[in-house]
């Protein structure tokens, strides 16, 4: 053991001095916005997660009006009452939107920070389990991946992860509760588990399906009655967006405008998903038809994978983000900073994973291209709008094949190890 | 009391039909219609002409359902949709308030926006204002030949609160900018006219030379009492104006050019409309045409009359206009009226009024106008200068801009005030913005002198109804106050630009989308024009409007917005590509969930089974050797070395086989 330690700590160093480079980082890029314009991004500002429509928002909610008496803000009420007094302070000299920029940064660091120990959780997890299997020869080689920091720091450096934070969204709060109801999970944590997913399901709906994951997680934890404890959660949460939203139309206003907005992708601007292009150019009575195949087809997928992948909930957890982030309706790139983020806790077990090298290259492309053809569609209007559908399309194969190859991956991975330790059990009887 | 009516209408409708010269005395306790010209020069060289019938019915329930003069669809509109006040105005081209004034009661009543505008105020319950509003819309639809039922639906009217009137309850305001105007929509507005154009004033409107002009605004405003508990008495006044501005054809005289361009044009109406007024309408209870020289011109005249030493500065004034030294009038005026010195009036303008009612056939009325001298003059302006602009550029997001210039005229105005202390010029902005131009309100920007400014310090009241995607228009009203010495001031608002559904887009969506005019209006500040100190004005329907204190207000352009379409063309292919993409998605994704170890390795172990061509070999080779057949579950533990013995057969044969091919 005292030979590991003095590893560790030059690994943990490693680890602190990048961590405090890409915040460095992060600060010079906020220092100069003007020149980046990366708020008004298609790709990391949805109308979900803008911070200008929650600006105006704000300012509707400061003339005592309903914060969404327009159809500008969409976004929960208590991320207005966060960071809705932050946007109108100014200070002379910086720029205008910089308090609100080191939340986000903040918020960066504290989910690298989760992470990290979520993935050094889940690697003794995963050694324990091996040790039980007598396969220490693996367990080695794992030494010297340390899944977590990897993640933490995939995570960190991501373009997408930076963009989405120096961009002014509101992504890097979502993951962030993301982040708290697997951490709480894996922790065994269960209010804080409870506190996140009720967290993220008010403030993007669709982690409402990383109940089953967190459950599973938390499935050999204390004996405590679970599902009353989130619907506890949520009926708090419920009780403090009533007492914020009440003087200005109560909360029905509140789920028809935030989750109705989602269910019905009713903005169609353009974004990353391939959901605003289709909802613009179909007929008008297959509308109807098409949102629910659209938003039961992350639905249709849910048990599948829980059954075959049940005991990896963290691994559920990711391709049911994965998934979300591909099928949602307003994505962001600040969705896939999240899961390219996890794929880092599998760095050993998907290091088999077929078209790895294909998937980084379609990734670097898909993310030059789409601001070029966003800006000859509409800047130069020397393109059309099918040029950043052709994009958009890209990514979501892309994700696809993600998902699929990292689920059968995965399953291969299991397989494996199950032929290595059946052939040992032989071996041992032989 | 009805059954003296009862007694005295055949002798109304008698003496209606064979004295009809006389039933307007007759009718003037009961219904009456008036017609009116008012000619100006304008001047940029141009003439102003402004055409005003005014139709009166009282609402005794004497007649039925019917009327004399008054026409029956605007009573059927007004009793079935409980109108309390409406307007309706075509137009085409826009108002120059710099050159054709801003401050009189003209440009601030007929200076209207491109296109069509329709306001009403209705006299129902709040919430069936929505439901008139729209059967209105229709029935106007019908009644104008325009797409006025466009305005029926939620996205293209709003509910102004006090931007746009200070008495607005159950006020619907709505345009449309892009609407052509053309004669189809002259024709049913002159139907409504007694005499429609065949005979009176309305004689003069030849289409080629209305439409000819540089602005054409057709107006029909209506004002019902009905529904007032106080009854005021009035009933339903209908008034009809159609105000052009047109470009005399210069009547070349053989002077130098040099000359000639300082000359205003002389016209006459033949000259500017091409036609002669050949007698009243004889429904008409007046048929007057008046010539209005602005207060400034007259200024200008009297300082050119003193230059030119002619003594009687009031000569144009005097009986013997056609003496005048600087223009001449062709037809002798019946009266010349000046007008009265208001508080803030230096310069009183002069009216001519001629009568038309002494012309007949044989002898046409034609009236022109003929300067002797050249002379220069500028109207009376609006307090600032309006203009709006868009910024930025590129389809996603933009700027709205206004801009407010101080004219030479706020100075003047203002001196009064500025004695009393703390001097503000309020500034009230009324502004209709559709739905795909997303405003951020928080991003209000003022500038004062080109300087940034707290909005708190210079916005005074603001009302803000945000935009509702696909309900309802975003609707701004706000009054600012700025210090009196301001030069220039500005306000700006950020937008994003929408993107809408293919089926949302008109057929030439290319062109780009229009954000209605503003309205900016200056509530200190209001307008009217005394000409008679007794009531005799109540005779002309059009002094009496102009004694009517009117709000100063300017229309702002309509601005064109771009906004980026997809492609039209491929819906089918937006349509497939994307369901594969979903059910490649589920398709691979459900292959590799389905795919099971056991089952795989069960897989294997069937290929590595001895085939059905090798078992009937086996059973052969059994027989053959006489051995009983092995059941082929047991060959895996049985041995290897019978496998071992097969693959060497197979390896035999093969090299045979490769020996005959080859050497055979």
């Amino acid at each position: 053991m005292e030979e590991q330690s003095t590893k560790p700590t030059k690994k943990h160093r490693r680890f602190w001095t990048w961590l405090t480079a890409s915040v460095l980082f992060r600060l010079i890029l906020i220092y100069f916005p003007q020149n980046l314009n990366l708020s008004s991004r298609p790709e990391v500002s949805t109308p979900l997660t803008s911070l200008r429509r929650l600006a105006e928002g704000y300012w509707l909610k400061q003339s005592s009006m309903s914060p969404y008496a327009g159809s500008m803000y969409h976004g929960s009420p208590l991320l207005l009452s966060l960071l809705g007094p932050l946007t109108v302070q100014r200070i002379d000299g910086l720029p205008s939107h910089l308090l609100c920029s080191l939340v986000f940064v903040a918020a960066d660091v504290l989910n690298s920070l989760l992470i990290r120990a979520t993935g050094q959780t889940l690697q003794i997890a995963y050694r324990q389990s091996l040790k039980s299997l007598d396969l220490d020869m693996i367990s080695e080689t794992m030494e010297t991946l340390p899944s977590g920091d990897i993640a933490a720091l995939i995570y960190l450096w991501n373009p997408f992860t930076i963009a989405a934070c120096v961009g002014l969204s509101t992504s890097p709060i979502e993951n962030l509760a993301v982040m708290l109801a697997l951490y709480g999970a894996c922790k065994r944590l269960v209010p804080l588990a409870a506190f996140g997913w009720v967290m993220a399901t008010h403030l993007s709906l669709y982690p409402i399906i990383l109940v089953i994951p967190i459950i599973l997680l938390l499935g050999n934890g204390p004996d405590t009655p679970r599902q009353l404890f989130l619907l506890r959660r949520h009926a708090y949460v419920l009780l403090l967006c009533g007492v914020s939203v009440k003087q200005y139309g109560g909360l029905w206003e509140m789920f028809t405008s935030m989750y109705g907005f989602i269910l019905t992708v009713q903005d169609l601007s353009p974004n990353i998903g391939v959901l605003w292009y289709f909802f613009a150019e179909v007929f008008d009575f297959f509308r109807n038809f098409f949102l629910i195949v659209f938003q039961m087809n992350i639905l249709f997928m849910i048990f599948p994978l829980a059954i075959r992948l049940h005991h990896r909930p963290c691994f559920l957890a990711f391709v049911y983000i994965t998934i979300s982030s591909m099928l949602k309706s307003y994505p962001s790139v600040g969705d896939s900073a999240l899961y390219l983020g996890f794929l880092g806790w599998f760095v050993y077990e998907l290091s088999e994973m077929k078209f790895s090298f294909f998937l980084f290259c379609v990734y670097v492309g898909v993310s030059l291209l789409s601001p070029v053809m966003h800006n000859l569609w509409i800047w130069r209007g020397t393109g059309n709008a099918n040029f950043y559908f052709a994009t958009a399309m890209a990514y979501a194969c892309l994700q696809i094949v993600l998902v699929v190859e990292s689920v059968s991956g995965m399953l291969n991975h299991d397989r494996k190890l199950r032929n290595l330790s059946s052939a040992k059990l032989q071996d041992g009887k032989s | 009391m009805a059954l003296l009516f009862l007694l005295l209408r055949p002798i109304l409708l008698l003496s209606l039909f064979y004295f009809a010269p006389i039933s307007q005395s007759q009718s003037a306790a009961g219904e009456d219609f008036s017609e009116e010209l008012l000619l100006r020069p304008l001047p940029d060289r141009k003439v102003l002409a402004h055409f005003h019938f005014q139709s009166r019915t009282p609402h005794s329930t004497s007649n039925g359902r019917h009327h004399h003069l008054f026409p029956k669809a605007v009573s059927q509109l007004v009793q079935k949709f409980h109108v309390k006040e409406m307007e309706l105005s075509f137009t085409q081209g826009r108002w120059n308030y710099d050159q054709w004034g801003g401050f009189d009661p003209i440009s601030s009543n007929n200076a209207k926006p491109p296109g069509v505008e329709l306001w009403a105020v209705f006299d129902v319950h709040h919430e069936q204002v929505d439901d008139s509003w729209k059967n209105l819309t229709h029935a106007l639809s019908g009644l104008f030949c325009a797409s006025i039922n466009f305005l029926e639906s939620s996205t293209t009217y709003s509910a102004p609160d006090w931007g746009f009137r200070p008495d607005s309850g159950s006020l619907r305001y709505g345009s449309l900018p892009r609407e052509a105007v053309c004669t189809e929509n002259l024709t049913p507005w002159l139907k409504l006219l007694p005499c429609r154009d065949k005979a009176g004033l309305s004689t003069l409107m030849d289409r080629p030379s209305i439409y000819k002009g540089f602005y054409h605004s057709q107006r029909l405003h209506l004002t019902s009492s009905k529904f007032e508990p106080e009854g005021g008495g009035s009933g339903i006044v209908l008034e009809q104006t159609l105000t052009v501005v047109l470009q005399p054809s210069s009547q070349r005289t053989g002077r130098s050019y040099s000359h000639e361009t300082n000359l205003q044009p002389s016209w006459s109406l033949t000259s500017i409309f091409g036609r002669k007024v050949s007698g009243r309408c004889v429904l008409a209870k007046s048929s007057i045409v008046y010539l209005q020289l602005d207060g400034s011109l007259v200024a200008e005249l009297d300082s050119l009359q003193k230059e030119n030493k002619i003594s009687g500065a009031d000569k144009y004034i005097s009986e013997g206009v056609g003496r005048n030294a600087c223009f001449e009038v062709s037809v002798k005026p019946d009266r010349v009226l000046e007008e009265l010195k208001g508080l803030e009036k230096k310069n009183p303008s002069v009216l001519y009024e001629f009568s038309v009612d002494k012309y007949n056939e044989s002898r046409p009325f034609d009236l022109g106008l003929t300067w002797k001298v050249p002379v220069a003059w500028s109207c009376q302006k609006a307090p600032l200068h309006v203009s709006r602009f868009l910024m930025g550029s590129g389809n996603e997001r933009g700027a709205i801009a206004v801009s407010l210039r101080s004219t030479e005229l706020t100075d003047e105005l203002l001196h009064t005030e500025t004695s009393e202390g703390r001097c503000k010029l309020e500034v009230k902005v009324f502004q209709v913005v559709p739905w795909y131009i997303k405003v951020y309100f928080h991003t209000l920007q003022v500038y004062v002198n080109e300087l940034p400014q707290a909005v708190s310090d210079v916005v005074e009241k603001m009302r803000v109804s945000p935009s509702i995607d696909k309900v309802s228009p975003g609707v701004m009203e706000m009054i600012l106050k700025f210090p009196c010495g301001m030069k220039s001031a500005a306000i700006t608002l950020d937008f994003d630009k929408g993107f809408l559904h293919i089926d949302e887009y008109p057929p030439d969506a290319n062109q780009g989308f229009d954000i209605p005019s503003a309205i900016i209006s200056f509530p200190n500040f209001h307008t009217s024009m005394q000409f008679l100190k007794d009531d005799s004005t109540d005779k002309s329907a059009i002094l009496s409007k102009f004694k009517e204190n009117s709000a100063i207000l300017a229309y702002t352009e309509v601005l064109l917005v771009p906004l980026t379409t997809p492609d039209f063309s491929m819906p089918y292919n937006v349509i497939t590509i994307t369901c594969t993409v979903c059910a490649l998605y589920f398709g691979s994704l459900l292959n590799v969930l389905r795919r099971r170890v056991g089952e795989e390795e069960r897989l294997e172990k069937k290929e590595k089974e001895p085939g059905l061509l090798r078992q009937l070999l086996f059973k052969l080779y059994a027989k053959i050797s006489g051995r009983p057949l092995e059941p082929v579950e047991s060959t895996s533990t049985s041995s290897s070395s019978s496998r071992s013995k097969l693959w060497f057969i197979i390896l035999v044969a093969g090299i045979a086989v490769f020996w005959q091919v080859y050497y055979g």
